[in-house]
């Protein structure tokens, strides 16, 4: 819906710009600017919404085409594993008339004026940009036209425009040959865009754009940057929470081989090396004392975060499920669960860190960020330095999941540049990371159902807490909570989306830890999903029905409720849904539906000795248009293999103010061993725009694996990691 | 102090502390960049290359164990513009995500068909015991069954 809305905006305030050794520029201006995410209502976010995109400054470059025939898409989302450079590609080669190979996808630095309003996140890239990049591509074609009318003396209705070349008659020129020369071009009416049918590229499964780099180990990464005359660091960061840096003695380090300089800043202290092991050597040669302010453990923040404690925003209410879930609580005709999931860690495999030059009135930051804008405001604002003056080049990231969102680490590198005068290389440790993430918060959800005389859901509520997600982060106003209400990561997949139930509540209890917690793949959506699908599947065995059925008799009758009910249906037939336990695996099913993106699994599960395996999952989404079938299936592998990771295996601890563990292993991951070996991915085109991809279809698996559990051991598991010892 | 070996088929000398991990000596002294580093602790396997044809986690793997042995990072795995058997398999498979521990993963398996021609899926489960955050293990169990095809096909 919001997508069609940003349809009729087009390309408003366009203009073409010359750059100096740029064949042609393509700018686009306030366009997309409509609608920002905070003004937003609460039902909307949680509901599902395609926010329009906001790419905020101008002029910014999206594409260039050089006289040597080169075709550069400047992303101004970042390539984190999502595939999104090889969708961007896909639109933009769909409209411009080439090959996706002939299409180089680059991250635009910030001093490109391509900066990202918001962030990459939110499964967003594609959604957002299916309109506008189509839109700038077309409307390049058409320029390129008219000065290929131009140079080859002939009329527009001439031209053939065929792989990247522009022919009438005999002869036929390159973009890279129409561009050649030209300083002066005119703007078209934004065209009007292919219809499906006559897409070449689009909902075509090749292969990522950057495939052969990742296979022969380019030097892609944020941690590859290497600069000429580069110096290595390495910062002390806290090992308890709720700590203050309180002093530092560096009388030994300073000592120490390699070392050049000890910089003492007011939130953090950071040695620089010739090297990166002597830095590190040196840093923990540091005597760091810290202050405390309070003692934690893990019990208490699991006090903290219970359902009644905290602020309470009700986000869901239909009819009056409170006082009929009361009363049949008083007479003990109630389902009620109790969930909890834990601290979960980020744990992408490349640290956080970044490379910094500050020198003669300038900074340069190269690193893997979610957020060049944040991190360019963050950079300028802590060195005083004017915008213009900064530029942030974001680098492949070694995995995302919304632990860059926060960089810090790019402001503590460039001060330490700017201490030395050379470029300075920093990054985390594993420990650091591991004790210093941005972690998804704990949770507790209490859901309440009650059953009519027919077996149909009368009433549900879910209340859950939860810490912070949304708030905090620098990507939202400091005013939000004001605004909101609810924490809107908090919130994802917290509604029910079984709307023809005549009564609903939702309630949202919002606390505040002592430790960071933020925005992890998929927000609320893993936890609240299994939560409520859990308690579905057992609302279902009390009514003695088919849980599909079940879920398929309390969808609304809409657009949404049609999308959802067909992946469904489809789901439950292509796996051969049963609820029987057949030599001893049982099926589990649940459906999810994320940002506007329905989403329905089916697990085969066995129990050994207590040990549950996963040994197939039959997946179907429906994201509307899959602008790259491929990897949209990638996606959604990814996300059943992270979601049996963080369902079955992960969470941290906290002792005398300590997150633990800080290691892989002793921090326990999914592995080769546990990622099933049948994965069925089914994609339904329930709409005709591409919808989000990423984060959907992480809903469904904890619930389906707690349901086939149930069928098999006759136990509802209502903790992650799921544990049956 | 002085250390030489072998790296991706051309002789090295390198002057460094000797208990460098391999690791940074390849990244940072030699510029090669494939090989990642993941943890620090021999926990995650990003950091794996070959040293003698073994897999080796390099994160914490002295450089003076190295003196004189032939090492090999993804960068001298293929032969010239010849990917090896498991990154022509790793392209047909589409298995990348966002790459960073799949130098790690292509070393770890190239070494294991070495040893196991036509592994099987306990043989995968018990060789390949790196990490992998986005979740390719689904595809990378079937590039490896593929790898094993081409090579058995080529050799």
């Amino acid at each position: 819906m919001s997508a069609s809305k940003s349809k009729k905006k087009g390309l408003r305030r366009r203009k073409f710009l010359k750059y100096s050794g740029i064949g042609l520029g393509l700018i686009i201006g306030g366009g997309y600017l409509s609608r920002h995410m905070w003004r937003r209502s609460i039902f909307e976010i949680a509901e599902s919404a395609i926010v329009p995109y906001n790419g905020n400054l101008s002029p910014n470059i999206w594409f260039q085409i050089t006289p040597a025939n080169e075709i550069i898409l400047h992303s101004s989302k970042v390539e984190m594993g999502q595939g999104t450079f090889t969708g961007l590609a896909q639109l933009a080669a769909e409209e411009l008339e080439v090959e996706v190979e002939k299409i180089k996808v680059v991250h635009a630095d910030t001093a490109s004026g391509n900066i990202d309003g918001m962030s990459t996140g939110g499964s967003l890239s594609i959604a957002t940009l299916w309109q506008p990049v189509r839109e700038m591509a077309a409307t390049m074609r058409e320029m390129l036209k008219q000065k290929a009318a131009e140079k080859l003396g002939v009329g527009i209705a001439d031209l053939k425009v065929e792989n990247g070349v522009i022919s009438a008659g005999g002869n036929a020129l390159t973009y890279g040959e129409v561009v050649e020369g030209v300083t002066d071009w005119e703007f078209p009416d934004t065209p009007k865009l292919k219809e499906a049918k006559d897409f070449k590229y689009i909902g075509k499964p090749v292969a990522r754009v950057d495939l052969h780099d990742k296979v022969v180990g380019a030097p892609m990464f944020g941690i590859d940057v290497e600069v000429p005359d580069m110096l290595h660091a390495s910062v002390v960061r806290p090992e308890k929470i709720d700590a203050k840096l309180k002093s530092v003695d560096s009388s030994k380090a300073a000592s120490m081989p390699g070392v050049i300089k000890i910089v003492e800043e007011k939130d953090f202290v950071g040695v620089i090396a010739e090297t990166h092991v002597q830095a590190e050597n040196a840093r923990n040669a540091l005597k760091v004392e810290w202050e405390i302010n309070k003692s934690w453990d893990l019990a208490e923040v699991r006090a903290m975060t219970k359902v009644g404690n905290g602020k309470l925003t009700v986000i869901q209410k239909e009819g009056d499920a409170k006082s009929i879930l009361d009363d049949a609580e008083e007479e003990g005709s109630v389902v009620k669960l109790e969930f909890n999931t834990p601290i979960g860690a980020h744990a992408q495999i490349e640290p956080n860190g970044a490379t910094a030059l500050v020198k003669d009135g300038k900074a340069t930051v190269w690193l893997s960020t979610q957020v060049p804008l944040i991190t360019l405001n963050e950079v300028s604002d802590r060195l005083g330095m004017d915008k213009e003056n900064v530029n942030i080049i974001p680098k492949f990231l070694g995995g995302g999941f919304g632990r860059r969102l926060h960089t810090p680490n790019a402001v503590q590198a460039a001060l330490m540049s700017k201490a030395i005068g050379r470029p300075v290389k920093c990054f985390f440790d594993r420990k650091q990371e591991f004790q210093n993430d941005t972690f998804r918060p704990p949770t507790h959800h209490i859901v309440r159902g009650k059953l009519d005389a027919n077996g149909n859901i009368e009433a549900i509520g879910h209340d859950f807490s939860s810490g912070d997600v949304a708030f905090n982060s620098a990507l939202m106003p400091p005013i939000a909570g004001t605004i909101l209400g609810a924490d809107i990561g908090a919130i994802r997949g917290g509604a029910i989306q079984y709307r023809s139930i005549p009564n609903i509540r939702a309630e949202s209890w919002h606390v505040d830890l002592p430790f960071a917690t933020s925005w992890w793949r998929s927000l609320g959506l893993l936890a609240n999903t299994f939560a409520i699908e859990s308690s579905i599947d057992e609302l279902a065995i009390k009514a003695q029905k088919n849980p599909v059925d079940f879920r398929l008799s309390h969808i609304e009758d809409n657009e949404a409720g049609k999308r959802l009910r067909n992946v469904i249906k489809t789901c439950a037939e292509k796996a051969g849904y049963t609820d029987e336990v057949v030599n001893g695996r049982a099926m589990g099913f649940a459906a999810s539906t994320d940002a506007g993106s329905p989403c329905a699994q089916v697990v085969e599960v066995s129990v050994v000795d207590n040990q549950i395996k996963v040994h197939k999952v039959t997946a179907v989404l429906d994201c509307g248009i899959a602008v790259n079938p491929d990897q949209v299936r990638a996606q959604v592998e990814g996300c059943i293999i992270m979601g049996i990771s963080a369902s079955m295996f992960e969470q941290m601890d906290l002792k005398d103010n300590k997150l633990f563990p800080v290691i892989y292993g002793p921090y326990q991951m999914a592995m080769m061993r546990d990622a099933p070996k049948e994965i069925d991915v089914v994609l339904i085109e329930g709409a005709d725009f591409a919808g989000p991809v990423g984060e959907p279809p992480l809903g469904p698996i904890g619930a389906a694996i707690g349901n086939a559990v149930r069928r098999i051991t006759g136990k509802r598991l209502t903790d992650l990691p799921m544990s049956l010892a | 102090m002085k250390i030489s070996f072998n790296i991706n088929g051309s002789a090295q000398t390198v002057d460094v502390d000797e208990k460098t991990p391999l690791l940074w000596v390849v990244r940072d002294l030699l510029d090669l960049k494939g090989t990642k580093f993941g943890c620090g602790k021999a926990a995650c396997g990003a950091c794996t290359l070959h040293v003698d044809g073994e897999s080796v986690r390099s994160c914490s793997f002295p450089v003076k164990y190295a003196a004189g042995k032939d090492i090999t990072t993804i960068e001298g795995l293929s032969s010239g513009d010849a990917l090896h058997a498991v990154q022509q398999a790793w392209k047909e498979e589409i298995v990348p995500q966002c790459g960073y521990c799949q130098p790690g993963f292509m070393m770890a398996t190239a070494a294991m068909l070495d040893k196991i021609p036509n592994p099987t899926d306990e043989d995968i489960d018990n060789n390949i015991v790196n990490i992998c955050r986005c979740g390719t293990y689904y595809r990378m169990r079937k590039a490896i069954h593929r790898a094993a095809e081409i090579k058995n096909t080529n050799s």
